[in-house]
């Protein structure tokens, strides 16, 4: 085990450029990436928003944007779901939290490579810069949906915003693949060299755990996205023909291209999208595991357990992409192994739930803000998890793919528990990064709302879903069973307007509090792992020059013989049984 | 103990942008022990760090392949024979590639004995009083020059490709060939840039074990590039 | 706080589960013959699931309620082997036996061909419409041609007439079936993916362009049924939908023989 007993001497940046900008500081840029994610977040709930206006009322003419065509409902969901997926979901937990925070719970100055970091955060920024362009040029945003599928991405004539819309669309992406791939070369480094004297692997936070899992799986699945990019914008622009088959024809014009395949798009881009989908979800089931921990007073019920099931996540998460191909002509024989595989990862997940509630029994509660959320992410991942064994089996994926059943499926998952993860972690650390404290009955009043009103838009969903409502529908008004699922529709975009509303309380709380809240002490919720020993903010380089050495796991609360309730990682001595593992 | 001159050569004063790990500044004592060992872990630190960037390049070149062989072997349906149809027309690889092939064996060589020199060099100065001046090898220069010869001759590969009516969109497999090579010699750019970047500082004041640890670095970037180039080139002939 | 947090979760979890239970908003009634079993195996999974969502919620609640700090001592324990093992186990025997009898279920339907006898029909998706050929007596589907495709002069499937076979095809925009027989169903794109999808025949399948894609299904019940596109194609994915037709087997010879009779 490497250590890292060298002290940093690189002084602290001076100058304005050099402290916020082009910094160095891993703290700096994680605070960078989580306000690219916020600006995204707001800007897809925004683009959610007037989808669910055209959805119940196709005819509305709004100020400013005037009528929502059809074709730009489908731009507003592609865009949607791409700013959503990539620049919220991927950059927030990881960029965000796990750049701010895992250097210092493993008892490091800083990341391995600060410039390294810093590029993958201007390259991040940059892949958000062509994006948003892509909503400006002529054609607009594209309307392919996130997953692209070709040849509808494929050929520029098919559909408006599939010209140079497209294209941007695709740089983005490969922009964001590369910042990711160098994000997780740092992660990776980092978390395998730099770690104190004493931070054994199994001594480190779960959190820290699920930061460098998911750093791996982005390593493995960024290059395939990538790699189907560039095929993309190859069969687009360059006359190619890996993705468009032959004998097409397009709005009357016959198309040149001949031999590719359209079901080759789906296997590259599954094989990266779903653990994609994992890379979402982890981080926020290290910090699920971090907070239900430390505001039960109790040790995670099975450490060992949960860090295997992480393990097991991420490699069966590379086994499972077809499921997402049942009926896309693939061979049956192929679905019936991937829906194997898929039952088989509900298993370590399902451990993971067990050990969360195992970890609240018998404990002593303490229902802070950011408890509330990390009790809420389980609640979510169960709802949205147990929707997925219907959609493991291809026989039920017959009715159900392609449906609002998918939709509900994902976004309880990605587009809640994921969010809540963001939310229980913000709260958490919030006083370590800014040296405030958050306003806890505003914290409460936006956990409650938020809570409620996710379930009121997305359990309905299922409902459609079961009915027979694809998804993707611009407007419900051609096919005539769907006529009467509208009431269903009408109170998903109520409740929408009130929960999207509901998070400008917490806007209101993020910024207000970081210059008007009450100062935080250094360890304001009884904390154990290492952020918890330094001043908040931590100096430059976190530890001032020292580094700490850890004797204890991450998660020793209550411990018979302990004079307190909790006992820090670097506490030299040694109390009660089972504490050193 | 008697305080002794310390190699100044090792130790780093005020590392500057991405420097991490400096040793401490210089007290006395088993100093040249001391830089070496932080030299071997800040070495270290960069080859996880290489070894973790290496696996994306890998990932996109292992996608390529399963794009490749799937687009070989799948057919499409051609109502005008009612069956599925392949449409791959295998590519004589122009000739120079071979030529190519062989400057980058030869670069990997050469570049692996700068490495070593470099290497060897470093141990020598954490062991002598005398502070360490940068000798002159030939190697880095070497192995940039038959690295942009490769470059060159991909090039003319191409050139000649070009002549003959065959581009990227002729054909799948001459669609693979531009796109596997293309791709490969603009992840063995930045290997030349690297490279350049190191033999430049030699020239300069950089520290020696600045350049060591670039140039080692670079040089398994190098050598799994050269590999790459080798299984590319071997996909495009054995699986035509 | 905690009884709040409680009456929450549970109020949440109890009337999304009444939805459920109720049939409020559910499958379509079903009128094919792989229905009956795909519509057990869903009921199968959802009792077991529903069965985990209460469990587990309602767990959820009462705990955060149950241990709030009231002064007590938390408990010290790092986890319990043996439960995780038992629990593990379970889970993976449920997960396991369900798809073990969801894929008998998809073998019997994805892994057989088409009976003989089976009535051909080919579905052709394209922005945005669905076009259904019948191959006549001659039981061969005539050759198409890309450049021959052109919906208004009625030959949107681009029917190739110097092909022999193709004089006995009839193009239809409506799919028209006879009940209890087994249609042996031809999926094809003109253009960008597709997907047919017949709630009611409990049927989906992609349209893929570059693919002839064979699938079969048996209508059992007479009736219309709703057909829509399941795979976004284009700004007009929405409206891109069709109408099965199932009616006995003399008005279905009536019919495509009245069609038959247009053609000459």
């Amino acid at each position: 085990m490497a250590t890292s007993e060298q002290v940093h001497v690189h002084p602290a940046p001076t100058g304005f450029l050099r402290k916020y900008i082009f910094s160095l500081d891993h703290k700096v840029i994680g605070l960078q990436y989580y306000f690219l994610a916020l600006f995204s977040v707001f800007l897809g709930m925004g683009l959610s928003l007037l989808m669910r206006i055209h959805l119940v009322w196709p005819e509305a003419h709004l100020p400013i944007f005037g009528d929502i065509k059809p074709e730009t409902y489908l731009a507003l969901l592609t865009m949607h779901g791409t700013f959503m997926v990539f620049f919220v979901l991927t950059t927030a937990p990881q960029g965000g939290f796990g750049n701010y925070m895992l250097p210092i719970q493993i008892g490091a100055p800083d990341m391995a490579f600060p410039v390294l970091n810093m590029l993958s955060f201007w390259t991040t920024f940059l892949a958000l810069v062509v994006m948003v362009a892509a909503f400006f040029v002529t054609g607009g945003a594209p309307l392919h949906g996130w997953t692209g599928y070709a040849p509808l991405s494929a050929l520029q004539s098919s559909g408006p915003g599939e010209g140079l819309g497209a294209d941007l669309w695709i740089t983005s992406i490969a922009l964001f693949c590369v910042a990711s791939m160098m994000g997780a070369l740092n992660f990776i480094t980092t978390t395998l060299d730099l770690r104190a004297r004493g931070m054994s692997l199994m001594r480190m936070p779960l959190t820290t755990w699920t930061w460098f899992v998911t750093a791996i799986l982005g390593l493995l699945a960024f290059g395939v996205l990538l790699a189907a990019g560039i095929l993309l914008l190859l069969d687009r622009n360059a006359g190619t023909s890996f993705f468009v088959p032959g004998g097409l024809v397009l709005s009357g014009q016959i198309i040149n291209h001949k031999g590719g395949s359209p079901l080759l798009w789906q296997h590259l881009f599954w094989f990266f999208g779903h653990p994609e989908v994992y890379i979402a979800i982890l981080p926020g089931m290290g910090v699920c595991s971090q907070l239900l921990s430390t505001f039960s007073r109790k040790p995670i019920f099975g450490y060992k357990a949960m860090v295997y099931a992480v393990l097991a996540i991420g490699v069966l998460g590379f086994l499972v992409w077809g499921h997402h191909m049942f009926m896309s002509g693939m061979s049956p024989y192929s679905a019936f192994a991937f829906s194997y595989m898929t039952m088989a990862i509900g298993v370590p997940s399902a451990i993971k739930t067990f050990n969360w509630l195992g970890t609240i029994w018998k404990g002593k509660v303490r229902l802070t803000t950011p408890m509330l959320y990390a009790i809420g992410f389980v609640s979510l991942f169960v709802s949205g998890g147990l929707s997925g064994p219907f959609l493991a089996q291809p026989s039920l994926d017959i009715p159900l793919h392609d449906t609002y059943f998918v939709v509900a499926h994902f976004h309880l998952i990605m587009g809640v528990a994921a969010i809540f993860g963001i939310f229980a972690a913000t709260y958490y650390w919030f006083p370590k990064m800014f040296g405030r404290m958050m306003n806890d009955g505003l914290g409460k009043i936006h956990f409650f709302l938020t809570f409620i009103g996710t379930y009121a838009i997305f359990m309905p969903m299922h409902y459609l879903g079961l009915a027979g409502h694809p998804r993707r529908y611009s407007q419900l008004t051609e096919v005539s069973y769907l006529h009467g699922l509208m009431p269903l529709q009408h109170f998903i975009t109520i409740a929408a307007f009130i929960t999207i509303g509901a998070q400008l309380l917490f806007l209101v709380n993020l910024f207000w509090s970081m210059f008007k809240g009450p100062k935080a002490p250094i360890n304001p919720w009884e904390a154990t792992t290492l952020e918890w020993t330094v001043p908040s903010p931590p100096p430059h380089d976190n530890f001032g020059g020292k580094t700490p050495v850890v004797y204890h796991g991450p998660y020793e609360y209550s411990v018979p013989g302990a004079p307190q309730d909790f006992v820090m990682q670097n506490d030299p001595k040694q109390y009660g049984e089972g504490t050193a593992h | 103990m008697a305080t002794l001159t310390p190699p100044i050569a090792l130790d780093e004063r005020e590392p500057r942008l991405g420097e991490r790990g400096a040793g401490r500044p210089p007290q006395g004592g088993d100093e040249g022990g001391l830089a070496l060992a932080d030299f071997r872990r800040r070495l270290r630190r960069y080859r996880i760090g290489l070894m973790a960037g290496l696996t994306p390049v890998l990932m996109l070149f292992v996608a390529f392949t399963s794009a490749y062989i799937v687009r070989q072997n799948l057919g499409t349906w051609d109502d005008a024979t009612k069956a599925y149809a392949l449409d791959w027309r295998a590519l004589s690889l122009p000739s120079l590639l071979w030529l190519n092939t062989a400057l980058l064996l030869v670069s990997s060589v050469t570049l692996e004995l700068g490495r070593r020199s470099l290497a060897a060099q470093v141990a020598a100065a954490s062991r002598s009083m005398v502070p360490a001046r940068a000798p002159r090898s030939p190697w880095l220069g070497l192995t940039l020059v038959l690295g942009a010869g490769f470059l060159l001759g991909q090039w003319l590969a191409w050139r000649g490709l070009e002549a003959q009516g065959v581009y990227i969109a002729s054909n799948p497999s001459s669609s693979f060939f531009y796109l596997l090579t293309g791709t490969h010699a603009v992840h063995l750019l930045g290997g030349v840039l690297a490279l350049l970047y190191a033999a430049l500082t030699a020239l300069g004041t950089a520290p020696l074990a600045r350049r060591a640890i670039v140039v080692d670095v670079t040089s398994w970037y190098w050598h799994f590039m050269a590999l790459l180039w080798v299984y590319i080139f071997a996909l495009l002939h054995v699986l035509r | 706080m905690g009884l709040v947090l409680l009456v929450v979760i549970w109020l949440i979890t109890l009337v999304s589960s009444y939805f459920f239970y109720a049939h409020t908003w559910w499958l379509p009634h079903a009128a094919s013959a792989a229905a009956p079993a795909i519509d057990r195996q869903f009921d199968l999974t959802f009792v077991l699931m529903g069965i985990v969502f209460l469990a587990a919620q309602l767990g959820l609640g009462l705990f955060v309620w149950r241990y709030r700090d009231r002064g007590q001592k938390a408990h010290f324990s790092h986890g319990n082997n043996t439960l995780e093992f038992t629990w593990t186990t379970l889970t993976a025997i449920l997960f396991l036996g369900l798809v073990m009898a969801s894929n008998r279920i998809w073998a019997e339907q994805r892994f057989t061909p088409p009976q003989p006898g089976a009535i051909q029909v080919e579905a052709t998706g394209l922005q945005f419409a669905w076009y259904f050929r019948y191959p006549g007596p001659d039981g061969q589907y005539g050759r198409t041609k890309p450049e021959l495709e052109d919906a208004s002069v009625g030959n949107a499937v681009g029917i190739d007439d110097a092909d022999p076979a193709a004089k006995d095809d009839v193009v239809s925009g409506v799919m028209v079936l006879p009940v209890n027989r087994q249609v042996d169903l031809t999926l094809r794109s003109q253009d960008v993916i597709h997907s047919l999808f017949i709630p009611a025949m409990r049927f989906k399948q992609d349209a893929v362009p570059g693919l002839m894609i064979h699938m079969h299904f048996t209508p059992t019940q007479v009736g219309d049924y709703e057909i829509a596109c399941a795979e976004l194609c284009g700004l007009g994915h929405y409206k891109m939908h069709a109408v099965l037709k199932v009616v006995s087997e003399p008005d279905f010879a009536k019919w495509l023989a009245e069609r038959e009779a247009e053609k000459q």
